[in-house]
């Protein structure tokens, strides 16, 4: 009759350590058979520049923006597709062209773009990104950086066909 | 004693003040700022300021001066107020026009734009019934609770607005401007009292 000395807490401990180890597992599965799109944030699009250019980094660099594509449903990496990145850096505005960059997803669906360290502005230490190439539906994205003193920020994107 | 408690007052005021406006002035960010970026933010810093002095004011809390010219005074600076405001609003548009549009359709994505628009109709708001207080078709106790009510919500809304911002501002002298902007507020209304009389429908005696 052991199990009936354990106690209401060590139950719920258990319990729960149980779904903290299984969970992850039970639900990364899941989501890779039908996995949802990523919606745009507000504010995303905000002094966005359709013409930005792919370029080896932004500016002087120092700060690395990075990521990762993937495709809606499947899940799979997808290659080759343009982001655009900018923002509020210490070397422009959001709205100035030199504060623009583009770069392409390796064959594992990743980017990285560096580009100069992001300064807090309207209130937020934010990046843009945006996919906006049409072969997928148009998602534009604007993480804030935990700590304005970070060195690096990433966002994720998955995509899903037009 | 009257002169001490006069000379305490003004300069702990005149003192957070111009502490806040120099650790301001002192931010690493500026120099990533253009200049219009710049003076609306700093407009923003002023119109903390002065939002700070209007219930005090409003009640005649400042010493040394009579409730007449308190008064005269806080006319004037409700106005310059409100011109601080436009500076801060126009300069951040023109830095970034979407943002302030999503700010001013409340499709922001930061709650601070929120707090922020919300004060500056309450601003408007304050000041047009100040403006209009002998033409307003309305009793004096109605007036008064209006107003008073309006500004409630600019110092409430002012105080969340550059609490959540990550700006130029220090947070310390930050956190200390709200505190004394909302403690201005509660010994004004103290004083006042506007409630009173409200719902006798009957006048009662002025305080101003």
């Amino acid at each position: 009759m052991t199990h009936i000395s354990m106690c209401r807490r060590t139950l719920i401990a258990t319990g729960t350590a149980a779904v903290i180890a299984t969970g992850p597992g039970l639900v990364s599965h899941a989501s890779a058979q039908g996995l949802a799109p990523t919606k745009s944030m507000r504010g995303g699009s905000n002094n966005y520049r359709p013409d930005a250019p792919i370029v080896k980094r932004i500016g002087g660099g120092g700060f690395l923006m990075t990521g990762s594509v993937r495709r809606a449903d499947d899940g799979a990496p997808l290659e080759g597709i343009r982001i655009q990145v900018w923002a509020h850096t210490t070397e422009g505005h959001e709205r100035d062209p030199w504060s623009h960059g583009a770069t392409l997803t390796n064959a594992d669906g990743l980017f990285q773009l560096d580009m100069p360290q992001i300064v807090p502005a309207f209130g937020q230490p934010h990046g843009h990104l945006a996919y906006d190439s049409g072969e997928f539906e148009t998602v534009f994205l604007r993480p804030v950086m935990a700590s304005a003193r970070d060195t690096s920020l990433s966002a994720h994107f998955v995509l899903q066909p037009t | 004693m009257t002169v001490f408690r006069a000379i305490v007052v003004w300069s702990g005021l005149a003192g957070v003040i111009v502490v806040t406006i120099i650790v301001a002035a002192g931010s690493e960010y500026l120099q990533y700022r253009s200049a219009t970026y710049v003076t609306a933010g700093f407009a923003g810093v002023v119109a903390l300021a002065l939002l700070v002095t209007q219930p005090l004011l409003a009640s005649g809390h400042l010493p040394g001066l009579t409730m007449l010219a308190s008064r005269r005074i806080h006319r004037w600076t409700g106005a310059v107020l409100v011109l601080a405001v436009c500076v801060h609003v126009v300069g951040l548009w023109v830095t970034s026009p979407p943002d302030m549009v999503d700010a001013l359709t409340f499709t922001a994505p930061t709650a601070f734009s929120v707090f922020g628009v919300v004060a500056m109709w309450a601003v408007f708001a304050t000041a047009l019934l100040a403006g209009f207080r002998r033409k307003l078709p309305v009793r004096p106790h109605i007036w008064r609770i209006a107003h008073t009510m309006a500004a409630t919500i600019v110092v409430i809304g002012t105080v969340a607005h550059v609490l959540l911002i990550e700006g130029t501002m220090g947070t310390v002298t930050k956190v200390l401007m709200c505190m004394v902007s909302f403690g201005a507020l509660v010994l004004a209304v103290r004083r006042l009292r506007p409630w009173v009389g409200l719902w006798r429908g009957r006048e009662t005696p002025s305080r101003g």
